[in-house]
């Protein structure tokens, strides 16, 4: 009877988190969900280091040495690596900082900014590396399937996944991919 | 003022990386001397984006499409503050009343979906099941598994609340809804119908929702005491003193209830708030200038503006609002733990002023953008966001084109109190003894009643595993613990 669950693992790198949030846009359906599927890490769970998983959801771009060692630690440990959204398919919103350099930007928000006191770089060791460019994921690693909106809908989750569930390979009807 | 952590030799160092159930990514790191006392709590928000550089040279009508994308938490927040300033930028000094109000019934939505996602997705786990419980069940899953009545409810309330800005932004994420000096659809009578069938079992759930806090706060005396500060609070008020979370007055107020300033034209804001940057967190630690960087830190959000108001304008919550000042014995209630009871408040407020707005006949009015007047070079819009005073600066050339940015979001304004308030569990529950699971989720039960919004702090997001290492002063490791794939919680030693 208790066919295995599928397990999930998530995260957001330089995202903004709505991707995660159009997942819950499922609502009472994340129920249904829930009796075929497991989380693993996740921002919604503590459980805070991924494990062996089937499917791997990432959120946002990779802009600094963090978030390339968390790209790579799911890469390792998901069969199925999906690139949710536009910023991690293409660096989205924060890749906009690619037109300037790092320092021009950190100059803006830390020393040049308004109401600024001690106005300095932040700079320690608890603080990761920023990269000079924000890149969308598949420059870092092998990505799997594609999942397009600012963020996808629900409907585009739900329809992926029963697709992945079912074993069968995933294809979003037209009227389903927005772009705004 | 701000050593670095490898200056200070003879403490040792103990990280929590990162903080879970909160959106977005900061670690807590302490400093302890040879007898277990803190010398040092920080709480680290370790990413950075640089929306202020890069919407340099985007025409402003961009702006508030771009902002948002700050937060796909609480992105109407974002998108209204900047609305607000763009209206300066085109010179509408007064909306219509329909699209005012439509704004204001988005916000509400939004208010309303943020706060319920908070209480119900994130926290809840840590009151149903406790603070130290098993980390493995200690999730949204885990509630809707045990209390499956309860999650479905939250769960509802959230979808409410996004179905309201779906009505009105087209989407429930990153929608498009607001013009310089106005709002770009009308609310149709189908869809207000629509809302207005769910609105009782929205107003019940709510109303249970605040009991159900109420009951947790007074009948758990340790909550009381769990991170509690005393500080200085800052939040809008309307004309009247009410609670008031789209237009009005910044008021600022001492723990023991002095005004500092009230009904203060937030345009001004440069005059009452500094921002100090520090060398180990890339959020920075805005104060009231008034009172100087030492005493001018200050809490915002709910309990602030629980606190803060006079009144509430909607009767449940207003009586709601009057048990929680009673609660206070009249004072204010400082209780960080309080912030989810206050929350709730403001939900059910939320809720009342969603079902006004609905039978009022402006709302499906279709006069929806203010004439636009003389052109303005600045324009600084600012609201109550969910988690409490957002500010948006612009400055704009003569072809429209961004030049100047600034943006104080509301998690930032609390980064003192968070500090404090992690300094404050550390050291009650350290306290010189090994560390254990338990430590570790109250210091983040700590972090979480404020409800940060990291991903807006730091416009960026990020997760890493979670490590502990306990180092003695010379820097000898004495114990390590980290997280295993099931969630628990294991040396590794």
């Amino acid at each position: 009877m208790n066919k295995p669950k599928i397990r999930i693992a998530t995260t957001s790198l330089a995202g903004c988190f709505g991707c995660h949030m159009s997942f819950l846009d499922m609502d009472e359906r994340l129920v249904d969900l829930l009796e075929k599927v497991e989380f693993n890490r996740s921002p919604l769970t503590d459980i805070k280091q991924c494990g062996p998983c089937d499917i791997g959801l990432i959120e946002g771009g990779v802009c600094n040495a963090e978030n390339v060692h968390v790209l790579r630690e799911f890469r390792n440990n998901c069969r199925i690596l999906i690139a949710v959204g536009a910023c991690a398919i293409n660096g989205g919103v924060p890749s906009m900082r690619n037109h300037y350099t790092l320092r021009e930007c950190l100059k803006e928000t830390y020393v040049n900014g308004v109401g600024v006191e001690n106005p300095q770089i932040p700079m320690d060791v608890e603080l990761p590396l920023l990269l000079d460019k924000v890149h969308a994921i598949h420059d870092i690693v092998r990505v799997d399937y594609y999942l397009p909106g600012c963020p996808p809908s629900p409907e585009e989750f739900l329809m992926v996944l029963g697709a992945l569930l079912e074993g069968k390979e995933p294809a979003l009807p037209r009227q389903l991919i927005h772009y705004d | 003022m701000n050593p670095t952590m490898n200056a200070q030799s003879n403490l040792r160092r103990v990280a929590i990386d990162p903080v879970t159930r909160v959106e977005g990514h900061g670690k807590i790191t302490l400093l302890l001397d040879a007898d277990n006392h803190i010398h040092e709590a920080r709480f680290h928000i370790v990413e950075f984006r640089g929306f202020e550089k890069f919407i340099q040279g985007r025409p402003y009508w961009e702006v508030p499409f771009f902002v948002q994308r700050l937060c796909g938490i609480c992105p109407v927040s974002h998108q209204l503050a900047a609305a607000k300033a763009v209206d300066q930028l085109v010179g509408v000094e007064q909306l219509t009343p329909t699209a005012e109000k439509l704004r204001r019934l988005l916000h509400f939505g939004q208010t309303l979906q943020s706060h319920a996602l908070h209480f119900f997705h994130l926290s809840s786990p840590d009151f149903l099941f406790g603070f130290g419980s098993d980390p493995a069940q200690r999730n949204i899953v885990g509630v809707l598994e045990k209390y499956p009545e309860l999650a479905l409810k939250g769960v509802k309330l959230r979808k409410y609340g996004q179905q309201i800005i779906a009505a009105i932004a087209g989407k429930r994420i990153h929608g498009t809804a607001t013009v310089a000096g106005g709002m770009n659809k009308a609310l149709s009578l189908a869809e207000r119908d629509t809302l207005l069938a769910d609105i009782q079992d929205i107003l019940a759930w709510c109303q249970e929702a605040v009991t159900l806090n109420e009951h947790i706060h007074t009948s758990h005396p340790e909550h009381q005491v769990f991170a509690t500060l005393r500080s200085n609070f800052l939040g809008m008020v309307g004309r009247g003193g009410e609670l008031e979370l789209y237009h009005g007055g910044l008021r600022a107020t001492a723990a023991d209830g002095k005004r500092i300033f009230d009904q203060f034209d937030y345009r001004g804001y440069q005059e009452i708030i500094r921002e100090e940057v520090r060398s180990w967190s890339y959020m920075k630690f805005p104060y009231l200038t008034a009172l100087g960087k030492e005493q001018g830190w200050y809490r915002v959000g709910p309990l602030a503006r629980v606190n803060n108001c006079d009144s509430i304008a909607t009767p449940l919550a207003e009586t709601a609002r009057k048990n929680f000042r009673a609660f206070g014995h009249g004072g204010f209630v400082h209780d960080t733990l309080a912030y989810h009871w206050a929350r709730m408040i403001e939900a059910l407020h939320c809720a009342e002023s969603i079902h006004a707005l609905l039978l009022d006949p402006d709302i499906t009015g279709s006069e929806l953008v203010a004439t636009h007047g003389e052109k303005c070079s600045t324009g600084i819009g600012v609201i109550e966001a969910p988690r409490g005073t957002l500010f948006h600066h612009y400055q704009i050339d003569e072809q429209g084109l961004i030049t100047k940015a600034n943006l104080i979001v509301s998690t930032t304004s609390n980064n003192q109190a968070m500090n404090e308030s992690v300094r404050a569990v550390a050291n009650q529950y350290l306290d010189g003894h090994e560390i254990t699971e338990g430590l570790l989720n109250h210091l983040e039960v700590a972090v979480r009643a404020y409800d940060p919004c990291l991903s807006c702090a730091t416009h960026a997001l990020g997760k890493m595993p979670l490590q502990i290492e306990l180092l003695d002063a010379d820097g000898l490791l004495l114990d390590r613990l980290s997280k295993a794939s099931t969630g628990l919680i294991e040396r590794t030693d």
